[in-house]
């Protein structure tokens, strides 16, 4: 039973919970349970509290007692990236100098999720403030892919694609600057999404990066991932970036999968050398699946995608060194050195030197220095420049196609520690996905097979338009479907059913 | 304490050059950026939201109101209004900023290249403005300790209400040729903000209160020279005749720098109500502010449209209002200025549109009740007496039920508290007696109750009459019209 709970879709729990055949409490009490199991190896979350969440299921019970018809994902669990304002309940950013902070309000996104019936699991674990690609920046534990736990679930929203992988969560909410929803998707065989900026509320979200910054939902399947998009996007006054129009029709597509006659663009610039050859074959093998689909298959060049890495490594840092200038010791968090001597300052620079990794640290200096008196004009106001040259590419590439894809990411999961010393090494693992942020198109991964060298997931990446993040679940829905009947089962279903994944426990006795 | 020039021999070596920064905090009912109680003294940090407090995770969203209010001080102050802006991030620690940035603009102020005129003893001065943007203001910090100034303090409380008020900063440019004048002319600009601000109603622009706030910049330039000098920036100046004040003495002390052949040094200046300026802040290193576009917030578009009706609902300009009114009424370059300069110009206009004429109402305020107002330390405006009470008091009067000193005693019951002047009168019997055979009586009776000075009268000695008239109209509580009352004393004893 509880097996059969933990294996299920969203869209089935969800369908199950609201024909009275299952409890949200039986329901989450299973999520509950094989966190509790299987946590302390995963290591995806920050903060679990069982009676909380619990008492979340049974309102929603209670709710939908009454005939209240809360959608198709009510009473469903939902690992929630600790990014996120939780009222009352922690919210640290995986960084030190929130500990302990209990927000007083909620994230809209988080309101979204209540009104809509779903309960929240726990805080899931992150690269400090969103920055990393392995979660091996989080001030607090290092997460581990379920596929190989020594390595990397992908970073920054590395806790929520392991909660995905290990059976922990059916749904998890993510954040995405420069691929922290789509590279772990991608290593990890689930399903990330990153709406068209403005498509989601970024109110309650710590920011990183606000021009880059914006959250998104994960799944297992891309029906399930669609169900939580249609929750969590549309407009929000407490927004000014949100914009104001209707989701776009994501279930729908989702659920349609139909793919014939679109136009699919495949970007040079995005493959080749640096690329892992598994990735490259699986790659192909998925543009192949879609071709039989019915779509068109084309090569687009996007030359400017090349400059995009490092324009973000400047416009992010900008952002970030205004943006994390507020923990100052001042109103929240921690405060070190505050012994009645010490200036303001003194404080502040103590607090900051205690409460901020490595990371954190090199970016707001980068950025500080980037956006200094003389400096300007040539690093941000040069970045600027080619953020709206991608952003030229990707209109251009839109008048001849539908969509564009590409891999990913270049490489399959990477082992913990591979690449903490080499920072530039680590910044490529979002060489495929930093694009879209720049330009603010919506863009998604979906798991595509496992590269052959190693037996690790390979992901693939679709990007839509502004606006038309319906194409996206259009594209993922066609593959899985080609994908998974070739396979005759889910990737994760692999995973569950393989030796590696023995430890997880999830198959029927 | 610091040398100083004289005021005239500074002024005969060197020409000071101004700049002026005007801070006008916008009174809309909310905040800037988030739904906030935008009030003047409530309970610290009680008027808060996770966004003016710039908890983690809040964004920003602009108050219109507080943009239309920018966009009509812009067009009040000459200015024209960019169809297109965007808020800027100025990056600095301070405490009692809560985000350790302070969203304002940088390079695309919503207001720019302005002018306007002011009139300093005859002559008019045009001060160019060149640009007006809008920003958040900052908390307050509190320092406590028996000082009450930040040293020598023990320790220090933030009170963040005022943090994410809306502020239109307006910045001048050089002001150039104004000689002697330059600090009157500074406060003239200022007072024309003042009025400009009120006219409008987006501000209560209270300096005392520091809801409108100046700081003032000055240098000097040797005689002849074209080289602008150092300049200083002169803080904490909360008054008008504290701009003149502190402007004179900047003059002064840098006049006595520069004449010693010393150097001026870029800081900022704190004025101090008794007299002098202190060094604040050395500004010989710029602060690097690192201003960048405010990804939080979409750029504002002020379309034509718009713009153009947000003109039409300006009012008349102070200075034109002014100029209208002076010729209107009839008065005097000396009793026009008593008015403005007694804060008793909207009152007197009222008075008169009420119907009283123009030369009574500006006696009642200026004098009568600037007087009481004066007596009971609050501004003319709130000494609890309307215009339109005013005015029928001035039209009893001129209808002969009350005389001045009559309508003295009204306006002490308008003071305690009652409403209607016809009522006061009749409720407290003040009207004129008008029957002669009362008055008669009342005449003959001094008379006879005073015959050494009767006789003095009758002998000639006009001057004494005075004692019976008193006496007269002490017997009739004051109700007799005194010229009447002489002349039937006189005409019983010098018939």
């Amino acid at each position: 039973m509880s097996t059969a709970i933990l294996r299920a879709t969203a869209a089935d729990l969800g369908a199950r919970i609201a024909a009275g055949e299952l409890t949200s409490v039986e329901v989450t009490t299973a999520f509950l349970d094989q966190i509790e199991r299987v946590d302390g190896e995963v290591n995806a979350f920050l903060h679990v509290d069982r009676a909380w969440t619990l008492a979340q299921a049974e309102a929603v019970d209670a709710r939908l007692a009454t005939g209240e018809n809360l959608g198709p994902l009510a009473g469903v669990p939902i690992a929630v990236k600790d990014i996120f304002c939780t009222q009352g309940v922690p919210t640290t950013c995986g960084s030190k100098i929130l500990e302990g902070w209990l927000p007083p309000y909620d994230a809209t996104v988080i309101t979204r999720l209540r009104e809509a019936g779903l309960v929240i699991l726990g805080k899931t674990n992150m690269d400090e403030f969103a920055m990393g690609s392995s979660t091996e920046n989080s001030a607090y534990k290092i997460t581990g892919n379920p596929w190989a736990l020594d390595r990397i679930p992908g970073g920054s929203g590395g806790g929520s694609a392991a909660a995905l992988a290990s059976f922990e969560a059916p749904l998890a909410l993510g954040t995405d600057t420069g691929g922290s929803i789509r590279q772990p998707a991608a290593v990890t065989a689930s399903v990330g999404v990153k709406p068209t900026y403005g498509g989601t509320s970024r109110y309650g979200v710590v920011a990183m990066a606000s021009s880059l910054d914006q959250p998104g939902p994960c799944g297992r399947t891309v029906l399930d991932t669609a169900l939580l998009h249609e929750v969590i996007c549309g407009h929000d006054p407490m927004d000014s970036t949100s914009i104001d129009a209707p989701v776009p029709p994501v279930v729908e597509a989702a659920r349609s999968g139909d793919v014939r006659g679109l136009r699919i663009g495949v970007v040079t610039e995005l493959g080749g050398e640096g690329y892992a050859p598994g990735v490259e074959l699986r790659f192909r093998e998925a543009l192949a699946a879609l071709e039989a689909e019915g779509a068109e298959i084309v090569e687009v060049s996007c030359p400017h995608f090349s400059y995009a890495l490092g324009a973000y490594y400047l416009i992010m840092p900008s952002e970030v060194s205004s943006n994390l200038a507020r923990f100052d010791a001042m109103r929240y968090g921690l405060r070190v050195g505050d012994d009645g001597v010490n200036s303001v300052e003194e404080v502040m620079r103590l607090t900051r030197g205690a409460g901020f990794g490595d990371e954190v640290k090199r970016r707001i200096i980068i950025g500080t220095y980037a956006l200094s008196s003389g400096y300007y004009d040539a690093y941000y106001g040069s970045a600027q420049k080619v953020r709206t040259l991608i952003a030229r590419d990707f209109d251009a590439a839109f008048e001849q196609v539908d969509v564009l894809v590409s891999p990913s990411t270049p490489t399959t999961a990477f082992k913990r520690g591979e690449r903490t010393s080499d920072p530039l090494a680590m910044y490529k693992a979002d060489l495929c996905t930093i694009p879209s942020n720049m330009a603010g198109n919506a863009s998604a991964s979906f798991p595509c097979g496992l590269a052959p060298e190693d037996g690790l997931p390979v992901g693939f990446q679709v990007m839509a338009p502004p606006l038309a993040d319906d194409r996206l679940y259009r594209v993922g829905a066609a593959l899985e479907r080609a994908l998974d009947t070739a396979r005759g089962h889910t990737l994760l279903d692999e995973l569950a059913e393989s030796p590696a994944g023995a430890y997880l426990n999830v198959v029927e006795a | 304490m610091d040398d100083l020039l004289t005021y005239g021999e500074a002024l005969e070596r060197f020409d000071p050059v101004l700049g002026l920064e005007v801070h006008v905090e916008l009174n809309t009912a909310s905040k800037m950026f988030c739904g906030c109680t935008n009030h003047f003294g409530s309970e610290p940090n009680t008027n808060t939201c996770p966004v003016c407090l710039g908890l983690p995770g809040s964004l920003p969203a602009l108050n219109g109101k507080a943009v239309e209010s920018a966009i009509r001080l812009g067009l009040a102050l000459g200015c024209s209004i960019a169809p297109r802006c965007r808020f800027a991030r100025k990056n600095y620690f301070y405490p009692d900023m809560t985000k350790d940035f302070q969203t304002s603009q940088y390079d695309e102020p919503i207001a720019f290249e302005g002018v306007v005129e002011v009139e300093v003893e005859g002559q008019t001065f045009r001060i160019e403005i060149e640009r007006a943007h809008m920003e958040e203001d900052a908390g307050k910090l509190v320092h406590q300790g028996t000082s009450g100034r930040i040293h020598g303090a023990d320790y220090s409380l933030v009170d963040y209400n005022r943090a994410g008020t809306p502020l239109v900063e307006i910045v001048t440019k050089p002001i150039r040729g104004t000689g002697t004048l330059a600090p009157q002319v500074a406060k003239a600009y200022v007072d024309y903000v003042r009025d400009t601000v009120l006219a409008l109603g987006v501000s209560d622009a209270k300096m005392e209160q520091g809801s409108l706030r100046c700081d003032a910049n000055v240098s000097l330039m040797p005689k002849g020279s074209d080289v602008l000098g150092t300049r200083t920036e002169t803080k904490n100046v909360n008054s008008l005749r504290s701009i003149e004040a502190a402007l004179t003495y900047e003059i002064r002390r840098q006049g006595a720098v520069l004449a010693e052949g010393g150097r001026v040094i870029q800081e900022t200046r704190m004025w101090h109500e008794e007299g002098y300026t202190t060094a604040g802040r050395s500004k010989e290193q710029a602060e690097d502010y690192r201003y960048f576009p405010e990804p939080d917030l979409v750029p504002i578009v002020a379309d034509a449209e718009w713009v153009e009706r947000l003109r039409a609902t300006l009012p008349e300009p102070p200075a034109e209002r002014r100029r209208r009114l002076q010729a209107d009424w009839g008065f005097t370059d000396l009793e026009f200025r008593d008015v403005v300069n007694g804060g008793a110009l909207d009152a007197v206009a009222d008075t008169v549109a009420a119907g009283c004429p123009p030369q009574a109402a500006r006696k009642w305020w200026t004098a009568e009740l600037a007087r009481r107002a004066n007596e009971a330390g609050v501004d003319l405006a709130a000494l609890g007496v309307t215009p339109t009470q005013v005015a029928r008091v001035q039209a009893l009067i001129d209808e002969g039920t009350l005389t001045d000193s009559l309508a003295r005693k009204v306006f002490d019951y308008l003071l305690a508290g009652e409403s209607d002047p016809d009522a006061i009168v009749a409720a407290h019997s003040l009207a004129v007696v008008s029957d002669e055979g009362a008055l008669s009586a009342a005449v003959d009776a001094a008379i006879a109750a005073d015959p050494g000075t009767a006789q003095r009268v009758r002998e000639g000695k006009v001057q004494a009459a005075g004692a019976l008239i008193g006496a007269v109209m002490k017997s009739m509580r004051g109700q007799a019209d005194a010229s009447r009352v002489r002349e039937l004393v006189m005409g019983r004893l010098q018939p």
